[in-house]
């Protein structure tokens, strides 16, 4: 009953655990930079540096594919001898109906999975920064108007969205990452624009503004880099969101279309051969599960370090 | 408080209206004729081209896109979502006949959802650090970062293909309309099993972690140190005083969560060959039946904004410190 009582008083007062006193006094007096100090939280997080290192690792597989893969991914050679292959040391994913090698094509797969989510979190932030930025920083009607805007596109199904978008289009890769990115700048437009919005009260650029630093400088160095943190979180959600989106457009089959493989298209061809060759399915879905559960670690050790809430209760 | 409710259903009025023009201007400036549902290229070289005005001027794709757009809306405000291009047939009619299924996938799944996750969360945040709180935690984050199609695709591997415990797809058994009434029933759950499951428990996952989060950080409120202090019991601290506190943000977020689980639906639906709203949606738009797209968005977009606007007055009647006029979505 009682016995959960420490660790929560603990953690709401000032007590530091002892360990962490020789930290305390090194960085807390010198006056590291936030940065530092989360960088250094990060660190301690075991589990969301173990799964930046996985990321990391799937990213550089997926550049080294054409080196890494051992078969060419679209070679069809003697389908009746070669097809539906159960996994073996020949063939680490087993091989499909027309023969190809699934351990290839999930290496190309994932060249394709990984770079269009990344592409289209790029797409995403950057309109969102500006978008939040020039909604937060100008204010008044326009701000109105745009966060109107944001709350439209919130309020439309998302996946709907998508559908309708890469289904009419009938979308190539450039096309998806922009419509990907197009459908998932909302928050960060929202998260840019809320941050501005009580920075710009804050004492710390009341004082910058006092000793006469230039607007330019205000926004560069106190605006965006206190509001980047909370960004640099979501980003990170949202790349397994859309490599989840992705996979799901394409197992629809109107995003990456076959020949081209991609994890989601690949599930949707091992639907198909279901009863014969459970591998084709099996193995991308793996691949994409165990990327999602990487960026959703590496999202949660991110909150971990850069929120400030969590710096106070340690380190005050 | 009907003010309040008055004043979210005003308030919705314009997000429809955006949600309208914007679906209406990306189907229209999409590439591509619609008239080739009705015919192959091959085919409408060698017909008439009378007969493609005619049937253009049917369905109003002759007008200038102002007009088009008018038109829609003013039909629209009358409940009338078109004709389908590809079935000839009104598309209220389609949906109405769609929307159950999708219905009884969604509202099933969101019970689920909400008991198990609740339910999950509770304990993992009681028993923080436990075993059984590590093994909770792993799983719900596996399971929310999971792709639900392919759980799904895996799950009728397991069951239906190795197993055959339980059907691969589809909503009724060949010899359905053999049973009684009661055999109805049973054999449509018996149908609903998997695409529930697959659906429930992406959104328990999510809101197994966001639960214990939420108790967690109720229960390190000073509140609670005191109810502890007066000497309750353990159980009447986290009953009484923590759960209902922790409770009252998981309405949001289930208002929050519909627009993924009607997103999921749609990728369910395609597994199971479920004939609900998101496979009308799919079919619709291999097909360019612009009519339906239209309509399906449009009632994806009304069934959000409605849950939200549930979320917000169910929100407002638990938590009288929310003032109706300061209320907003969070």
């Amino acid at each position: 009953m009682w016995q959960k009582e420490p660790p929560d008083i603990t953690s709401t007062l000032v007590v530091p655990p002892p360990l962490a006193a020789g930290e305390v006094k090194r960085s807390m007096p010198r006056g590291r930079s936030p940065w530092q100090l989360a960088r250094r939280r990060f660190r301690a997080n075991k589990l969301a540096v173990a799964a930046l290192l996985v990321i990391i690792l799937l990213y550089l597989v997926a550049a080294l594919a054409p080196f890494l893969a051992p078969y060419d991914p679209s070679a069809i050679t003697d389908v009746v001898q070669t097809r539906y292959l159960s996994p073996s040391r020949a063939h680490l994913f087993g091989t499909d109906e027309f023969g190809r090698d699934l351990f290839s094509r999930a290496l190309y797969g994932a060249r394709i999975s990984l770079s269009v989510a990344l592409l289209a979190m790029l797409v995403a932030v950057t309109f969102g920064t500006i978008y939040g930025a020039v909604s937060g920083y100008v204010g008044g009607w326009l701000d109105n108007v745009l966060m109107r805007g944001v709350d439209v596109v919130i309020a439309f199904p998302k996946f709907f969205l998508l559908l309708i978008l890469a289904g009419i289009f009938e979308a190539n890769v450039g096309a998806l990452i922009l419509i990907l990115g197009l459908t998932s700048w909302t928050d960060t437009a929202r998260l840019i624009r809320g941050n501005i919005l009580s920075l710009k009260e804050r004492e710390f650029v009341e004082g910058a503004r006092a000793i006469g630093l230039p607007r330019r400088l205000i926004i560069l160095r106190h605006l965006i880099p206190n509001a980047i943190s909370a960004v640099l979180v979501s980003a990170t959600l949202m790349v397994g969101g859309l490599i989840a989106a992705e996979a799901g457009l394409s197992f629809l089959g109107i995003g990456i279309r076959p020949p081209t493989p991609s994890w989601g298209n690949m599930i949707s061809a091992g639907q198909d051969a279901l009863l014969v060759a459970w591998w084709i399915a099996f193995f991308p879905g793996c691949l994409l599960t165990l990327t999602i559960v990487c960026f959703n670690l590496l999202s949660d050790g991110l909150r971990d370090a850069l929120d400030p809430k969590v710096l106070m209760r340690r380190y005050l | 408080m009907s003010w309040y409710i008055l004043k979210r259903l005003l308030q919705a009025i314009p997000l429809l209206l955006g949600i309208a023009t914007i679906t209406f201007l990306i189907v229209h400036i999409a590439p591509g004729d619609p008239m080739d549902v009705f015919m192959e290229k091959q085919q409408r070289k060698e017909l008439d081209p009378r007969v493609i005005e005619a049937l253009r001027h049917r369905y109003g794709l002759d007008q200038p896109l102002p007009v088009q757009y008018a038109k829609w809306l003013r039909n629209l405000a009358h409940g009338d979502l078109g004709e389908s291009f590809r079935y000839r047939r009104p598309v209220l009619d389609l949906i109405e006949e769609r929307i159950p299924y999708t219905l009884q996938i969604t509202v099933l799944a969101l019970l689920l959802g909400a008991v198990l996750g609740i339910a999950l969360g509770i304990i993992s945040a009681i028993k923080q650090y436990s075993l059984l709180d590590k093994v909770t935690t792993v799983t719900s984050l596996i399971f929310y970062s999971m792709p639900e199609f392919w759980l799904a695709v895996m799950l009728v591997l397991a069951f239906s293909v190795n197993l055959r415990w339980l059907p691969t797809s589809q909503t009724r058994s060949l010899d359905y309309e053999l049973f009684s009434w009661w055999g109805k029933i049973l054999d449509r759950l018996w149908h609903l099993i998997l695409p529930v499951f697959v659906l429930g428990v992406a959104s328990a996952a999510g809101t197994a972690r966001y639960m214990r989060n939420q108790l967690l950080e109720v229960l390190s409120e000073e509140y609670v140190l005191a109810a502890r202090a007066r000497g309750l019991s353990e159980s009447a601290v986290i009953l009484k005083h923590a759960l209902r506190n922790a409770l009252i943000p998981i309405i949001t977020i289930y208002g929050l969560e519909l627009p993924f689980l009607l997103g999921g639906a749609v990728l369910i639906e395609k597994v199971f060959a479920w004939p609900g709203m998101g496979l009308l949606a799919v079919e619709a738009v291999e097909a360019r039946d612009y009519p339906i797209i239209l309509a399906t968005s449009m009632i994806a977009a009304v069934l959000v904004i409605l849950g939200n606007l549930l979320a917000d007055i169910i929100y407002a009647i638990v938590d009288p410190r929310i003032s109706y006029v300061a209320k907003r979505a969070a």
